[in-house]
């Protein structure tokens, strides 16, 4: 099922977006933790992230002209498929350290594999991304892996 | 807690979800997430075809993990957390959160947890799986 990826699709793969540079607040993890219903007190004060807050973290924040009829800013590292239909795929995390307030985060997303193959009811691609997440320090916080469908 | 008293099989709390308008607003400014399914009733019906306002994934992934990280409260430490979205779910449903443990390793501490998110008809939206450490 590897015609399904083309040569110049492929040639996507190990690509990476800039890098995105976040200063944790308390206030942010409050807000955060108040607005997924968290009951743990380090949470809710703010005294530590909750381990999804991250994931929200790297989201592009672009200017309101630039946001599409559907709200969302321009897709990034999206090579041209034969298939469109998006549906989400699983997202997996390794957590290194948790989050505290003044932690200054880097954020680091690459395209790492796409991947053609034969679904019981039809072709599927698989688009998978990493999203390595260090301290402006260079310490280890958390590893993502976020895999898209598309049928 | 205590890793001797735990089991295989042994039932994590399940919480219940009910997301409303209110809180599904703060949700996406929190996160920047301008999607216009999860506030524009209007666009979300007629323009994406969904039957109504659209629960996100990542906020029922974070549900799903406070499965773990309320059970383990102080007394361990979240190492691995993946989650899958298999089932759109809808504003005014109410979701149900739970999991049990799949293995303990008594060597390293390590227990492993498979956990869900059901709709009311009993569906599994949100499947994943955790990896917890707990502390002696």
């Amino acid at each position: 099922m590897n015609d399904l990826v083309s040569e110049e699709a492929r040639q996507w793969i190990g690509k990476s977006d800039d890098p995105i540079e976040v200063e944790v607040t308390r206030r942010d993890i409050i807000k955060y933790s108040v607005a997924t219903e968290q009951i743990l007190d380090k949470f809710i004060n703010g005294d530590e992230a909750p381990p999804m807050f991250v994931a929200g973290l790297s989201r592009e924040i672009v200017p309101i002209d630039d946001l599409g009829s559907d709200g969302l800013p321009p897709a990034s590292l999206v090579p041209d498929l034969p298939l469109k239909r998006v549906m989400a795929g699983g997202v997996s995390f390794r957590f290194h350290r948790p989050v505290k307030p003044g932690d200054v985060l880097v954020f680091n997303r690459t395209l790492s594999n796409i991947v053609g193959k034969k679904g019981k009811t039809g072709p599927l691609i698989f688009v998978t991304y990493s999203i390595i997440c260090e301290t402006k320090d260079g310490e280890a916080v958390l590893d993502q892996e976020q895999t898209r469908i598309l049928r | 807690m205590k890793i001797a008293n735990l089991s295989v099989g042994q039932q994590l709390p399940i919480r219940h979800f009910k997301a409303s308008n209110v809180s599904l607003f703060c949700y996406n400014a929190a996160i920047w997430n301008p999607h216009r399914i999860h506030y524009d009733e209007k666009y979300t019906k007629e323009i994406e075809h969904h039957p109504e306002i659209v629960i996100d994934g990542p906020l029922q992934g974070d549900w799903l993990s406070q499965t773990v990280t309320n059970w383990i409260s102080d007394d361990g430490n979240l190492l691995e957390f993946s989650y899958e979205n298999r089932r759109a779910s809808f504003l005014g449903e109410t979701l149900s959160a739970g999991g049990e443990i799949k293995s303990i390793d008594y060597d390293t501490n390590i227990i492993e947890l498979v956990l869900y998110i059901k709709n009311e008809k009993a569906e599994v939206t949100t499947p994943g799986t955790a990896k917890v450490k707990i502390k002696n």
